[in-house]
């Protein structure tokens, strides 16, 4: 029973991080119809900017850093590098994202070198909760995510600027003609994907206080699988899409025969998925235009 | 002097030239339409116009400013607007929703409540499915909403492409007095249609394109009593 609910707890924290950086990708996919594959290294440069302002030993001043520094950053790669390759072939514009990615990544190592650097941002330490000890960070993660996600869901269902977000995301076109800046809404959903990405940062730094150039690498392939299970453009689905993974994830590494095939198994989720419902849990079906 | 004024507007598509130097104009109050047939250039005259696509060369003007180069969500804003062919309503969003969209442009929140009673009024269809999924509605009630949705931004000019397409006949005839009233109320129209026949009827003047060149231009009546349009738009 112990053992379920603290596997539980975890795979949920996890799973909030995962839904985290999913939204990024799920977000500006739904708008700019792109696969941002240099999203996940956004998380890696949050990690390194709260390793510089820890400097100072005020975890909120790092953390605000970091969320500006990556919305900064998210803008300026989306003006530098994406949108003069807006109209261009889809393919042009993925490989543009993995050399970014590349950039970030080597920019990274150039700067801090290839060791690892530790910094602990916080310690929360652990409690006792029904019986299981938890990490509190963990649930600091879980609480943190649930909020962000309501906050977002009611922004883009209530806002005038959220139903823009929507508008574009359906009809680029026919969004304009109701006056709506399409390259504008482009910029704040790249802001926004960026600003959780950051966060998603200082969870893995609460997670584990270890940070290197790639470690945005694999929660960005884990949180862009969340986002097609759950159906790639679809906010809800993202957030499903990340819970579930994180807790198959968290279910599996408890379960000795089959750790080391934790990932495997996670992906093999993916195909399965694809294979019985190409367009994920929440995805919509893309009509063709006639 | 016109309120719309297209000169010599070309727009090519790749090495593919689809409006060949056109030049039309819309005054104030007045109904214009153009007809033609499929791939002439009507509807790549209305989005190159309204800044959905780019155009290769010409000016045009609107209200007296020079928004050749202005990209569409500032036109929109200056005060021009289109129903785009297939309406295009926003499938997923209610129908207020789309309303609400389609008053995205008016800064001033205070009149909202007016504006959308008066779309209520004049598409009584939509005040009994304003809160129901857009996409689900039939043809027809798209074609309202996404006229209502238009006139939502208060468009001293309406552009309308080819609002009666594929509506039973009794609508398009209700399609084209909507047009008429919308007209009576103040807003310029600029139409684009098949149906050259109920279009003509009701238009001040007119132009026909062939081809991505307008071949004839004249008023309502004098378009519908030529040979020519008889001939390849009428039926006769």
């Amino acid at each position: 029973m112990e053992l379920i609910l603290s596997t539980l707890i975890n795979g949920l924290s996890l799973g909030g991080i995962y839904a985290m950086i999913a939204l990024g990708y799920t977000m500006v996919y739904g708008i700019a119809k792109m696969l941002n594959f240099a999203h996940g290294d956004i998380i890696m440069v949050g990690g390194y900017v709260i390793y510089v302002f820890m400097a100072f030993h005020n975890p909120l001043l790092a953390i605000l850093m970091a969320v500006v520094f990556c919305v900064l950053l998210g803008i300026t790669i989306e003006k530098v590098a994406y949108k003069p390759l807006r109209g261009a072939s889809p393919l042009a514009v993925l490989i543009t994202a993995i050399g970014v990615s590349y950039l970030l990544q080597s920019l990274a190592q150039i700067i801090f070198g290839s060791a690892n650097k530790m910094v602990t941002v916080y310690d929360f330490g652990s409690v006792k909760f029904l019986g299981v000890t938890v990490q509190v960070s963990a649930l600091v993660t879980l609480a943190v995510t649930v909020v962000v996600m309501t906050a977002l869901t009611l922004f883009v269902k209530y806002t005038r600027l959220g139903r823009a977000m929507i508008a574009v995301s359906e009809d680029k076109g026919a969004a304009q003609l109701m006056g709506i800046n399409v390259d504008g809404i482009i910029t704040i959903t790249f802001a926004i994907g960026s600003a959780l990405a950051a966060l998603a940062g200082l969870f893995y730094l609460l997670k584990a206080p270890s940070i290197s150039s790639t470690l945005g690498a694999m929660p960005g392939i884990k949180a862009f699988t969340a986002a097609v299970i759950g159906g790639i453009g679809s906010i809800p689905g993202a957030m499903l899409g990340g819970i579930l993974l994180g807790v198959v994830e968290s279910i599996s590494y408890k379960i000795t025969a089959i750790a080391p095939y934790t990932d495997a198994i996670e992906f093999s989720i993916l195909i399965i998925i694809l294979l019985v419902r190409p367009t994920g849990f929440l995805g919509k079906k893309r009509r063709e235009k006639v | 002097m016109a309120m719309l004024e297209v000169k010599n507007l070309q727009v090519y598509y790749g090495v593919i030239c689809a409006l060949k130097g056109i030049s039309f104009e819309v005054n104030e109050g007045e109904i214009v339409t153009l007809i033609g047939a499929n791939g002439a250039g009507k509807t790549t005259t209305m989005q190159s116009v309204v800044g959905l696509i780019p155009k290769r060369s010409g000016t045009v003007t609107f209200d007296g400013h020079d928004i050749t180069q202005t990209p569409c969500h500032k036109i929109v804003h200056l005060g021009m607007t289109q129903v785009p062919e297939g309406r295009r309503i926003f499938q997923e969003l209610t129908v207020y929703e789309n309303l609400l969209m389609g008053a995205y442009s008016i800064k001033d929140s205070s009149g909202f409540k007016n504006d959308l009673d008066a779309i209520y009024t004049r598409f009584p269809r939509l005040a009994e499915r304003k809160n129901q999924i857009a996409g689900t509605l039939s043809g027809g009630e798209q074609q309202m909403l996404a006229m209502g949705r238009a006139i939502m931004s208060h468009p001293k000019l309406l552009m309308l492409d080819e609002p009666s397409m594929g509506l039973s006949p009794l609508l398009v005839d209700q399609v084209f007095e909507i047009i008429k009233d919308i007209n009576k109320d103040g807003t310029t129209i600029l139409l684009v249609e098949q149906n050259a026949g109920k279009s003509l009827a009701i238009s001040d003047r007119a132009y026909v394109l062939e081809n991505g060149r307008i071949v004839l231009s004249g008023t309502g009546a004098e378009l519908a009593a030529s040979e020519m349009v008889q001939k390849a738009y009428l039926g006769g």
